[in-house]
């Protein structure tokens, strides 16, 4: 994955804070001052993986001009699930997100552009008596604003699992 | 913000991060954040082609809700560094808990900081996510 421009705009940290459940003024209020001295809108610290909006290849998102989705229309899939989770975050229909990390090395605003660039880190295996085999791989994403300074990295693990997680 | 001379190893803060949790909030969250995995929203998919009896919330989803508890007590811009492990799905009609636990406050490069460990559970008492979070305070 490689997105050229995060536009990190208000709007977008109002209805992302909104969709987790969190009011706090700091995501909405320009004119808000916290208590720990934050002022201007902020972006909540899970904020960074709304990036896939600006990644034009994101595969889980459905496509214009005719390309196939697996989701339902007609019938229950649009196709066959394909593509390979990767660390980013979920996956087809047996990958799924192991874990995720964020490091904070500037506040995030309202009004940033990111960039983005992730390489693949390691990669494992492990037996489960839930899903099977499965096949761990780990992303690492650095995101970059306007002046070109570190603000976060965030590191994903995804997971590919031989059949459906017992639950 | 918090401050050292107020938090000790040991020190707890909860929060419900959810009651009941609904499918609206799932597409509300696939819409913000630009995952529109057909699992977390598509019950026609999930359960016929994918195999699970439900469609089931992105784990980022769980995590967002949990960096809300996180920064309700570390206070707004103070995090250094936060991560967790999906441990167990979460469907709708869940009710989350969030606790954060003080494990180590410590000086680094000339800041205060606070280590917390972060258990979010389920109204069965699962560990949905489990992880870490480390936050500047006020010394």
């Amino acid at each position: 994955m490689a997105i050229d421009k995060f536009l990190v705009e208000a709007s977008h940290i109002m209805m992302f804070a909104r969709s987790i459940g969190d009011d706090n003024p700091i995501y909405y209020d320009e004119d808000h001052k916290s208590e720990s001295g934050s002022e201007g809108i902020i972006a909540p610290p899970t904020f960074a993986q709304s990036s896939a909006q600006f990644d034009p290849d994101y595969f889980l998102r459905p496509k214009t001009g005719g390309v196939g989705w697996f989701g339902s229309g007609k019938e229950p899939t649009g196709l066959k699930p394909s593509g390979s989770g990767g660390g980013g975050g979920g996956g087809a229909a047996a990958g799924l997100h192991a874990e995720q990390h964020f490091e904070y090395h500037l506040p995030l605003k309202a009004g940033d552009v990111l960039s983005a660039t992730t390489k693949p880190g390691n990669a494992w295996e492990k037996e489960s008596k839930r899903a099977g085999k499965l096949k761990f791989s780990e992303s690492v994403t650095e995101y970059r604003n306007q002046n070109g300074d570190l603000v976060i990295t965030a590191t994903g693990v995804g997971v590919q699992t031989e059949r459906p997680v017992d639950s | 913000m918090l401050k050292a001379s107020e938090i000790k190893v040991g020190d707890t803060h909860t929060e419900v991060l959810v009651e009941d949790l609904k499918r609206t909030q799932i597409v509300q969250y696939a819409g913000a954040s630009g995952d529109y995995n057909p699992l977390h929203t598509d019950e026609i998919f999930t359960t016929k082609i994918a195999g699970y009896p439900t469609v089931f919330a992105h784990g980022m989803l769980t995590m967002g809700m949990t960096g809300r508890m996180v920064t309700n007590y570390v206070g707004d811009g103070t995090l250094k560094k936060y991560g967790v492990r999906f441990t167990s799905q979460v469907w709708p009609g869940d009710t989350l808990t969030s606790v954060a636990t003080v494990t180590e406050l410590r000086e680094e490069d000339g800041e205060s900081l606070v280590d917390l460990e972060i258990v979010t559970t389920n109204q069965d008492g699962v560990a949905v996510v489990t992880g870490s979070a480390t936050a500047k305070i006020a010394s």
